[in-house]
């Protein structure tokens, strides 16, 4: 017999409660009191120059937008594919969803060299480019998630929901096809230029959102209390366990396209082998600890049943995620444009050299506090609604695994 | 009662038939403009899409170390030296600078000057989400800095590094070449010249010093002396892989 599905707010009346939203809170002022510093003086106080454009504060923005639109994948197995098991996490997942998409976006916004003229980018479009198409796309995904959420939350909406998670599910795969083409649709950068960008940052999509889903949840469960049965967590990280697979398998097609075309050597060698920071990042941080020690924690026969082992298998793989964006936003900038190819190039403005970028502290503030607003909005969401199921035990999940027991 | 409401009826229709025939003559003017045949465009006038501007560097006249088409964008458009004081080397901006190449398998050298190549189909206009970044009907490509919101994501799609960010507040800025904290720039080609029927700056400095190795003209007009240059000698675009049909072009390698 299947026990009931209760969705209850948590109390959210322990210290630790109030640490947590204190400890958010003051991240974000923090940040907030970088951003003001920074858009008082300038980016002269960045890391950030004319040859690297683009810093830390993006590869944290698009660690958020990307995450985001993944950590909807769960609504839209228990909701597009009808897996049962998924269903009572489809709010946590849509909350972390809207969540993580607005931390990101705020720090795009605030990074910008005008983020007061917000009202300009939302009023004039160029829809020739991928970035207007962007700010429509997130602010789109941003509704009808919203709207996906009351339909799943709201007795009388419920008979709608499965339209809306159709709809949520489709926008967010064209979502990250446009964060993707942010750097596929980049014609003139060695590091760039490839249709693959696409399907490749939906699939990291499908790993980073994955990760912070389980993260946040078993956060969530542990904190207040909550029963968190194995069948969940089980299918999750399994479920993660194939998404790094993935994400492998995009990465290794991506570089080994380049390294069949003699114009794409040179960026090759500079990722793979003598890029200093950018090669160690990518083969020990993302491909190592990122992607294959946490695959081999997921698998393994005893640790992958380990609650600490899985989250720590999911921090890992938001490691991997860091490193992943920095070697493809920085590493990506940092090698210079080929102008000559053939030549040496020598100028007073760093033309065929390799560029470097050491991201200031403010930068990382931003960043963090991008994060932070992420993880406040959750918090204080799942306090005064009814996103979280009382219990998450097999029992009630899949009686046919606690049947089975 | 009726007399007023009368001669009200008269001032009205007074007016009307002054504002008419000068919204007449506001409509009929620019093509009254147009026929003019001095080849300066009077200030108002839309550009047209019958000129195209272009520069042809001759490298072979490009001396190495010579820097004064720098130094004379420099002073024209208020950039460089020490107008950017807080920035870094790699921060401060630069619209046009000196390369120098050498061919690693042949060791032929060269030097030439590097800036927008004002391209036909400009890869930092199609990725400008608000339209800031724009190429003017004659093709000059330039920045609106009312509505660039420093993205910088034309910075990543310029093949040519050609563009910059400004880092920090400026001042004492040229009144004819606008610069601003948190927007991008770039050479203009300087405008406020051409449309004063001027060369730019650069063009002016290197034939001033009779290197002659940069030729200012319409694209467009065959008798024009790049015009007659492009066609008379061999000539590249630098990635003409890209297909950007740039109006910049290069003589000697």
């Amino acid at each position: 017999m299947k026990l009931s599905l209760n969705y209850r707010e948590i109390e959210g009346k322990s210290t630790g409660f109030w640490v947590l939203l204190g400890g958010l809170a003051l991240i974000i002022a923090l940040a907030g009191g970088a951003t003001l510093f920074m858009e008082h003086e300038g980016h002269y106080v960045t890391g950030m120059n004319n040859q690297i454009v683009w810093g830390m504060p993006h590869v944290f923005a698009i660690f958020l937008i990307v995450a985001a639109s993944g950590a909807l994948n769960v609504a839209s197995i228990g909701t597009v594919f009808g897996k049962p098991l998924y269903k009572p996490l489809g709010r946590l997942s849509g909350l972390l969803a809207v969540a993580l998409l607005l931390g990101g976006l705020v720090v795009l916004v605030l990074d910008l060299g005008h983020p007061d003229r917000l009202i300009v980018a939302m009023t004039y479009y160029n829809f020739k480019s991928i970035f207007a198409w962007n700010i429509i796309l997130y602010n789109g995904f941003i509704a009808i998630t919203i709207v996906y959420l009351w339909m799943m939350m709201e007795r009388k909406m419920n008979k709608y929901y499965k339209p809306a998670g159709y709809v949520a599910f489709v926008w967010r795969l064209i979502l990250t096809t446009g964060t993707g083409s942010i750097f596929g649709f980049l014609v003139a950068r060695q590091a760039y230029d490839a249709a693959i960008m696409a399907p490749m940052f939906v699939i990291m999509s499908f790993a980073y959102g994955l990760a912070v889903f389980i993260l946040v949840l078993m956060a969530a469960y542990n904190w207040t209390n909550r029963p968190l049965g194995d069948a969940v967590l089980y299918r999750l990280k399994n479920l993660l366990g194939v998404f790094i697979a993935a994400v492998l398998y995009f990465v290794a097609v991506f570089n080994l396209t380049n390294l069949y075309a003699t114009e794409h050597h040179g960026i090759e060698r500079f990722i793979l082998l003598d890029g200093g920071i950018f090669t160690k990042l990518f083969w020990i941080v993302q491909i190592g600890i990122g992607s294959l020690l946490p695959m081999a924690m997921i698998y393994h026969p005893t640790i992958g049943k380990s609650r600490p082992a899985i989250a720590t298998a999911a921090a890992l793989v938001i490691v991997g995620a860091f490193a992943q964006l920095y070697v493809i936003l920085i590493g990506g900038q940092a090698y210079p444009l080929v102008l000559f190819p053939g030549y040496e190039v020598t100028s007073g403005f760093f033309d065929g050299q390799v560029n470097s970028y050491s991201p200031t502290i403010w930068e990382i503030a931003l960043g963090v506090g991008g994060v932070a607003l992420a993880l406040l909005i959750v918090t204080i969401a799942v306090r005064v609604l009814r996103f979280l199921p009382e219990t998450l035990e097999d029992a009630v999940v899949d009686p046919h695994a606690a049947g089975g027991k | 009662m009726s007399e007023s409401s009368n001669l009200t009826d008269i001032a009205r229709r007074n007016f009307l038939a002054r504002a008419g025939a000068a919204a007449g003559a506001a409509a009929i003017a620019p093509g009254v403009f147009l026929s003019a045949p001095a080849s300066a465009k009077p200030v108002g006038e839309a550009v047209t899409s019958k000129n195209r501007w272009g520069i042809l560097v001759d490298t072979n006249k490009c001396a190495s170390g010579c820097n004064d088409c720098v130094t004379a964008c420099e002073n024209e458009n208020g950039w460089g030296r020490n107008d950017e004081p807080e920035s870094n080397a790699q921060q401060k901006a630069h619209w046009i600078r000196t390369v120098d190449i050498k061919n690693k398998a042949t060791g032929f050298t060269r030097t030439l000057p590097m800036m927008c190549q004002h391209c036909e189909t400009p890869p930092c206009v199609d990725v400008c989400p608000t339209g800031a970044s724009f190429r003017r009907a004659d093709g000059i490509v330039l920045v609106d800095k009312h509505i660039c919101i420093g993205c910088r994501y034309c910075m990543m799609a310029c093949p040519y590094k050609a563009r910059s960010f400004v880092h920090e507040d400026l001042h004492e800025q040229k009144p004819w070449a606008p610069r601003g904290k948190g927007t991008v720039e770039s050479c203009t080609m300087c405008v406020q010249r051409v449309d004063n029927d001027k060369v730019p700056a650069c063009v002016e400095a290197c034939s001033a010093e009779n290197h002659n190795a940069l030729i200012f003209g319409d694209l467009y007009d065959e008798n024009s002396e790049i015009s007659k240059a492009l066609k008379t000698h061999d000539n590249v675009e630098i990635r003409a892989d890209l297909g950007l049909n740039t109006g910049v072009r290069y003589r000697g390698i």
